[in-house]
C-alpha cells in the first residue's frame, strides 16, 4: 500500500513537472504577447501624429500642411520655363526661364520661417507657417492638421510712372491662407487652402484690394518614391483682377534620399502666392503652359529637439 | 501518506524555483549602425520588450519599429516610409534559444557567453539567425548584449541606386537588455 501510494507520488510529481515545463515554454511567449499588449496600451494612451502627409512643404506652386522639422534648413530652387505653346523656336518654352530661389527654416516643430527671390517681378517673399493642430490618433484625435501661413511679398520693378507720387508701400503684396490637410492613407492625402490676398495698389480704380480664392490640392503615391500632385485655385467672383485665370498645375514629386525634385505643368508663371492665385493669366486649353521644377535639397544645422 | 506529502512539497518547491526563472523589461535597448565611406547612420530604441526564461534557454524580443530614432528628422522619415514600411509592419521580433545554457549559472556573478539561434521576423520577412551573446549575471541582476549584422536585402529592404553609396549593405545591430524585472 505504502509503496503505491509513493509511486502515484512519483509518477504525479513527474506528471506535474512535465506540465510545468511545458507552460513554462508557452510562458516565455505568452509573457512576451502579455509585455506587447501593455505596450500597445501604453500607445493608445499616447497621441500618435501623422507624419509625412506629403513629401516637402510646397505641393506645386503653394504650400503643404508640412512644415521642415527644427534645425533643418530647407534650400529650394524653382524654375519655371516659357509658355508649351510659343512652339519650337522657343523650344517650347525652355528658352525662357523665371526662377526663385529661396530658404527655409524650421524653427521648432511647430514653426518654420522662409525668405524667397523670385526674378518674376523682381519680387521678394517672406513667410512663416505655423502648424495649429496636428493629425494624430490615440489619446487626442485630430482627423486633420491646420496650418496658418501668412506671406508678404515686395515687387522691386521699376515705378511704372516715376512721374507721379509713388509710395513705397504700393510694392507690398500679402497674403494669409489657412491649410487644413488630411492623409487619409498611406499613399493619399488631400488639402484644402481658403486664401486671403490683398494689394496695396490695383491698376484701376474699379479693381478690388482684396481677393477670396479657394484652393484644393492633393496627392496620390505611386511607388514609395513617387507621387502625383493636383493643385487648384479658384478666385471667388468678384474680386478678381481682369484678364485673370484660376490656377491649375499638375506635377510629380521624386524624392531621392536629401533632394526631392518635383516636375509640373501650370498655367501660372509666378512663384508665390499672390501671382499664382490672383495673376495667373494662361489657360489651359489654349496651350498657356508652363513646364517647371522645384528642387528641395534638406540640411541639418540645428541640433534636434526630441 | 507521508511520502505522499512530501513529493506535493517537493513539486512545491520545484514550481517556486521554475516561476522565479523568467526575466522581462521593457526598456531594453536596440540600435544599428550602418557604415559606408559617404556617411554613417545610427538610430536607436530603448523601448524593446524582452523576456529570457532561465530554465529553457528562451529568449524574445518585440520592438516598435516607428520608436527608432535618428540624428536627422528625414532619415527617421525615410526609414518609416521607403525601408522599414512600420505602418504595414509596426514590429520587428526575435524568437529564439539559448542553445547551451547549462554554461550560464544564475547563482554566480560573471560574463557567459552564449551561443543563440531563433528566427528574426522584420519587414514581413522572418529569417533564421544564429549569433552569440554574452549574458552578465551581477549581484543578482541579469543583462544580455549581441552584437551581430543584419543584411537588408534578405529582409526584401531595397535601396535605391541613387543612395546606394550612403547606406550599407548589412548594418551592425546591437542589441542589450538589462532585465529590470523577474517572475
Amino acid at each position: 500500500m505504502a509503496s503505491m501510494k509513493k509511486i502515484t507520488g512519483i509518477a504525479l510529481c513527474a506528471l506535474l513537472s512535465t506540465t510545468n515545463l511545458m507552460a513554462q515554454q508557452k510562458d516565455t511567449t505568452d509573457l512576451l504577447s502579455m509585455l506587447e499588449k501593455e505596450v500597445a496600451g501604453d500607445e493608445k494612451s499616447q497621441t500618435n501624429y501623422t507624419t509625412a502627409t506629403f513629401k516637402t512643404t510646397r505641393l506645386i506652386n503653394g504650400h503643404t500642411v508640412e512644415n521642415v522639422a527644427a534645425g533643418v534648413l530647407d534650400v529650394k530652387i524653382s524654375h519655371r520655363f516659357g509658355r508649351l505653346n510659343t512652339g519650337s523656336y522657343e523650344l517650347f518654352g525652355l528658352d525662357n526661364a523665371s526662377m526663385r530661389m529661396g530658404l527655409d527654416y524650421g524653427i521648432t516643430r511647430y514653426l518654420m520661417v522662409g525668405i524667397g527671390r523670385s526674378t518674376f517681378e523682381k519680387t521678394y517673399d517672406a513667410y512663416f507657417k505655423l502648424k495649429i493642430f496636428r493629425q494624430s490618433t490615440g489619446k487626442r484625435k485630430m482627423p486633420v492638421t491646420l496650418s496658418y501661413v501668412p506671406t508678404v511679398a515686395l515687387k522691386t520693378l521699376k515705378w511704372e510712372d516715376p512721374n507721379r507720387k509713388n509710395y513705397y508701400t504700393s510694392r507690398l503684396y500679402f497674403t494669409h491662407q489657412l491649410i487644413i490637410g488630411r492623409k487619409f492613407s498611406e499613399g493619399t492625402s488631400i488639402q484644402l487652402m481658403p486664401t486671403y490676398v490683398h494689394r496695396n495698389l490695383v491698376k484701376y480704380a474699379s479693381e478690388s484690394n482684396e481677393l477670396f480664392a479657394a484652393g484644393i490640392g492633393g496627392r496620390q503615391k505611386i511607388t514609395k518614391r513617387v507621387s502625383i500632385n493636383a493643385e487648384y485655385y479658384y478666385q471667388i467672383p468678384g474680386y478678381r483682377l481682369t484678364g485673370t485665370t484660376n490656377s491649375l498645375s499638375l506635377g510629380f514629386d521624386i524624392e531621392t534620399g536629401g533632394h526631392v525634385f518635383q516636375l509640373h505643368f501650370t498655367n501660372s508663371r509666378g512663384m508665390n502666392e499672390r501671382t499664382f492665385v490672383s495673376e495667373t493669366t494662361g489657360l489651359w486649353e489654349k496651350g498657356d503652359i508652363y513646364f517647371g521644377f522645384n528642387i528641395s535639397r534638406v540640411f541639418t544645422v540645428g541640433k534636434r529637439r526630441r | 501518506m507521508k511520502q505522499g506529502i512530501l513529493s506535493a512539497a517537493f513539486i512545491i518547491a520545484m514550481a517556486g524555483t521554475a516561476a522565479a526563472q523568467k526575466y522581462y523589461t521593457k526598456n531594453g535597448s536596440i540600435s544599428f549602425f550602418s557604415k559606408t565611406s559617404l556617411e554613417n547612420i545610427k538610430a536607436d530604441n530603448n523601448q524593446v520588450m524582452s523576456v529570457l526564461n532561465a530554465q529553457t534557454g528562451e529568449i524574445q524580443f518585440s520592438v516598435l519599429v516607428k520608436s527608432f530614432r535618428f540624428e536627422k528628422a528625414l532619415m527617421e522619415e525615410h526609414f518609416n516610409e521607403n525601408y522599414l514600411e512600420s505602418e504595414k509592419y509596426p514590429k520587428a521580433t526575435f524568437k529564439g534559444n539559448i542553445t547551451d545554457m547549462s554554461r550560464v549559472s544564475f547563482a554566480t556573478d560573471g560574463m557567459y557567453t552564449v551561443p543563440v539561434t531563433g528566427d528574426m521576423t522584420m519587414h514581413g520577412v522572418t529569417k533564421k539567425l544564429s549569433t552569440t551573446g554574452t549574458i552578465t549575471i551581477k549581484g543578482g541582476k541579469v543583462s544580455a548584449v549581441s552584437k551581430f549584422f543584419v543584411k537588408l536585402a534578405d529582409y526584401n529592404i531595397s535601396i535605391p541606386n541613387l543612395v546606394k553609396d550612403n547606406i550599407a549593405e548589412s548594418v551592425e545591430v546591437t542589441v542589450s537588455s538589462s532585465f529590470d524585472q523577474k517572475m
